[in-house]
């Protein structure tokens, strides 16, 4: 009997599949193994030790370079998302307006632009606007992180609020809700996983910045990737696995969140 | 008296102008610290750099010169400047063989993905989206690890005698290949899977009834059936290959620089604002000359689907 016919294979295509899902996660699987080891070289295996972690905790350059990176994107993230929601209910569910497609385009640009013409763009810019007003805080960051995360916050956002027709809304302003109460009580706790997931997908994109954070940071305000990047340039230690270890785990989570979230259908 | 047309057309007055309210933290915030300042990067690359950095309010055509060329310094004539030109080629070289390795690997892989049983297709999906959302600083750190001299590549194929001693590939070329082909495969796989994922098998199916072999299946009718998602992926590699910055850094150590490391030497010890400016335009109309080839790509597809 001849073999029998399968129309959905192709030659090498498994093969070349298998390759390259055991690529993506080969380097950072060696990546987090040596990050526990002994020897203080990220070569030779000297046995397991959490010492890396420990001195990496203790380092007051990694501590303070982390608390700014939250710091950073708790704000960013919670203030794009914010605009991010706004900005979904004004061009979603709608005949098309004068304009509209105008906003979409200012939204989606942050991810037309490449990262190092923006952050030459706003290097120039902040660098003014110190001269003019004194100010260097973490504002400037702040701004720049909360402008390239609203694209990614209106996706999910967008992409709930399409799936929700009008009728809840219009059923309430027939039972003489106000549009505010009709929001508060119809249309937020509706569309609150969509904001959930926006709000993870800030958060972890203003976290892995570097490019933007790079151009515009001022003196003494590393975050926790600019931080790595100048340490990587300098040399490597096994204190830079297990920095990179702790940030991969935090992501992992928050992407595995982001996904149920985003896939829990009611 | 108002007639009911009046009304109605007054009230989507006010509902568009309540979208534009709505809309306005976003617009405002992307205009202040996105969109608006790429305007002032245009007029500073026609000024006059600055002694310390920063730019003189003094036209010159100087920088956009410099771009592309170089002055003798004794009889200011001018010449194609080999440092700048290299760069460029490099950059565009090294972005457009980033798009088709990631798309050899990337391909397979998405109809893999898209051939699976529903159940476990979320579940490949999602081995895909990790290394997506993990931080490409820490992923080309990782590839970092693997090509060094010292590293796993090099001291597999010591240990097997293929190399006597190890093979330089750190600092070259080669390693801002794969360390790009690595940290943007994810970018290529998605929007392919998701072609892929639509594609009616009943039509592969119907290309094997009349004696169509594999080969000509892919190519014939799988192939232009996911050509938008090829498309877009290849847009979504492209563009922030071109302008790489931190796997260059990383992985081509000082010599081996891309345009964006060339720019920010200009803001650095180049004190060349002016300069940096008009390189970062140019980055920026090369991304938009691939973002017009995508859209009237995407837009002859849909004209014939439709």
């Amino acid at each position: 009997m001849a073999k029998s016919f399968s129309i959905r294979h192709q030659p090498g295509f498994t093969t070349i599949a298998a390759v390259c899902f055991v690529a993506l996660y080969m380097p950072i699987i060696v990546l987090v193994v040596y990050a526990f080891n002994e020897a203080p070289s990220t070569s030779e295996w000297g046995g397991f030790s959490l010492k890396w972690f420990q001195s990496a905790s203790q380092n007051a350059q990694v501590i303070d370079a982390t608390l700014r990176s939250f710091q950073i994107a708790a704000i960013a993230a919670t203030l794009a998302t914010i605009a991010a929601t706004m900005a979904a209910l004004a061009t979603t569910r709608t005949p098309p307006y004068p304009g509209l497609t105008f906003k979409y385009a200012m939204i989606n640009q942050p991810l037309m632009v490449p990262e190092i013409v923006t952050g030459v763009a706003l290097l120039i810019f902040f660098s003014r606007i110190k001269i003019f007003t004194g100010y260097s805080g973490l504002g400037y960051l702040i701004a720049a992180h909360t402008a390239f995360c609203i694209p990614f916050a209106y996706l999910p956002i967008r992409a709930r609020l399409e799936n929700m027709d009008l009728s809840l809304e219009r059923a309430a302003a027939d039972l003489y809700a106000t549009p505010w109460q009709a929001f508060r009580r119809v249309t937020l706790p509706l569309l609150w996983p969509g904001i959930l997931a926006g709000l993870m997908l800030a958060f972890v994109i203003s976290l892995d910045d570097v490019v933007i954070t790079e151009f515009v940071k001022s003196g003494g305000q590393d975050t926790l990737p600019t931080y790595m990047l100048g340490q990587i340039r300098r040399g490597i230690t096994p204190e830079i696995n297990a920095i990179s270890t702790a940030f991969l785990l935090l992501s992992v989570v928050i992407v595995t969140l982001f996904f149920f979230v985003s896939r829990k259908r009611d | 008296m108002a007639t009911a047309e009046e009304i109605a057309r007054a009230a989507d007055q006010r509902d568009i102008r309540n979208r534009w309210y709505l809309s306005a933290p976003a617009m405002l915030t992307i205009f202040f610290a996105a969109v608006g300042p790429l305007a002032i990067v245009l007029v500073y690359s026609f000024l006059t750099p600055g002694s310390y950095g920063d730019v003189k309010w003094q036209f010159s055509p100087e920088a956009w010169v410099s771009v592309l060329f170089e002055r003798d310094i004794f009889d200011d004539t001018l010449s194609l400047a080999g440092a700048h030109m290299s760069i460029f080629w490099r950059s565009v070289k090294l972005a457009i063989v980033t798009t088709i390795i990631t798309l050899a690997i990337g391909f397979p892989t998405a109809y893999f993905m898209a051939t699976r049983s529903e159940k476990t297709r979320d579940l490949w999906l999602f081995l895909i989206t990790i290394p997506f959302w993990t931080n490409l600083l820490i992923r080309t750190f990782a590839v970092l690890q693997i090509i060094r001299n010292e590293g796993i590549v090099n001291t597999v194929l010591m240990k097997l005698g293929i190399v006597s001693a190890p093979i330089q590939i750190l600092y070259t070329d080669v390693a801002i290949l794969i360390g790009m082909a690595y940290v943007y495969l994810p970018l290529m796989v998605l929007p392919v899977y998701a072609s892929m994922e639509k594609l009616d098998f009943r039509l592969v199916e119907a290309g094997y009834d009349l004696y169509a072999s594999r080969w000509q299946v892919l190519r014939r009718i799988i192939f232009p059936l996911v050509k938008p998602g090829v498309i877009a992926g290849s847009i979504l590699v492209f563009i922030p290959a071109i302008g790489a910055y931190v796997t260059p850094s990383v992985l081509g150590g000082g010599k081996n620089m891309m345009l964006s490391n060339l720019i920010e030497l200009q803001f650095g010890q180049g004190r060349n604002w002016p300069l940096g400016s008009a390189l970062s335009i140019t980055v920026m109309l090369i991304v938009m000359v691939a973002l017009l080839v995508y859209v009237r790509n995407a837009g002859s597809q849909e004209v014939r689907h439709g």
